[in-house]
């Protein structure tokens, strides 16, 4: 799956996006930003605290405990700010 | 019909509430919302820090997908003849529009509501991040618990 960042969390990353293939046991939001938090430092950083994060699956907000069966796109972004 | 863009350059709102008018000759109410850059940050000019420029972050793709939702949920709340959303990102400075929002409708209340409804929505749903340029650097914008609050008083 492709996973984007946006915002401070992509700064925090240091990435934009990134492709990925979580094992079968990462099955929600939450499971895959502790899988990322556990690869990298810069991760685990972006992710501490996961109140600040809201996440988009295929291009839909969607809460962390709903699960990611076949997705094909992840963001990861802070709350939002435009208008 | 629905007119949803989202565009780096600037874009001149009076010229764009005009062609809208003119393309909705028969709605007797048209209602429009114009967001511009704030030149400081705070609860007030004189107590906030002075920002110089701002860049706008967004979700290609989704930041399409959400708006274009957003008003069809206006649609089945109102009777509306058109909707105009146009919302910019990349660099801007104050007094540039960020975003317009119009709704033409036979009678006013409805477009009212609506152009609020839409601005309250995209305020919490649609992916953009602003991060304001000022003499200390540039930090990322936080949201407001008073954007939450008035988007949840929409809900049914």
């Amino acid at each position: 799956m492709t996973v984007l960042y946006f915002a401070w969390v992509k700064e925090k990353v240091g990435l934009s996006e990134e492709t990925v293939s979580p094992p079968a046991e990462v099955s929600t939001i939450s499971d895959l930003m502790d899988w990322l938090s556990s690869r990298s430092t810069r991760h685990a950083a972006a992710f501490s605290d996961r109140q600040l994060i809201k996440a988009a699956v295929d291009q839909t907000h969607m809460p962390h405990a709903s699960t990611l069966d076949g997705a094909k796109e992840v963001a990861f972004f802070p709350p939002v700010t435009g208008g | 019909m629905t007119t949803i863009r989202v565009q780096q350059h600037a874009f001149d709102p009076g010229a764009e509430i005009n062609s809208f008018c003119a393309r909705n000759p028969t709605s007797g109410g048209v209602a429009t919302f114009i967001g511009q850059m704030r030149d400081f940050r705070g609860p007030t000019r004189a107590e906030g820090e002075t920002v110089a420029a701002m860049t706008l972050e967004y979700y290609p793709g989704m930041a399409e997908r959400q708006l274009d939702d957003l008003v069809k949920q206006a649609r089945e709340r109102w009777p509306l003849d058109d909707v105009l959303i146009v919302h910019r990102h990349g660099p801007l400075v104050p007094g540039d529009a960020i975003v317009l929002v119009a709704a033409a409708t036979a009678h006013r209340s409805e477009a009212f509501a609506a152009c609020e409804f839409l601005m309250d929505w995209l305020k919490t749903q649609a992916p953009f991040w602003k991060k304001e340029a000022t003499s200390d650097g540039a930090t990322w914008v936080e949201a407001q618990a008073s954007d939450d609050a008035r988007a949840a008083k929409w809900k049914k």
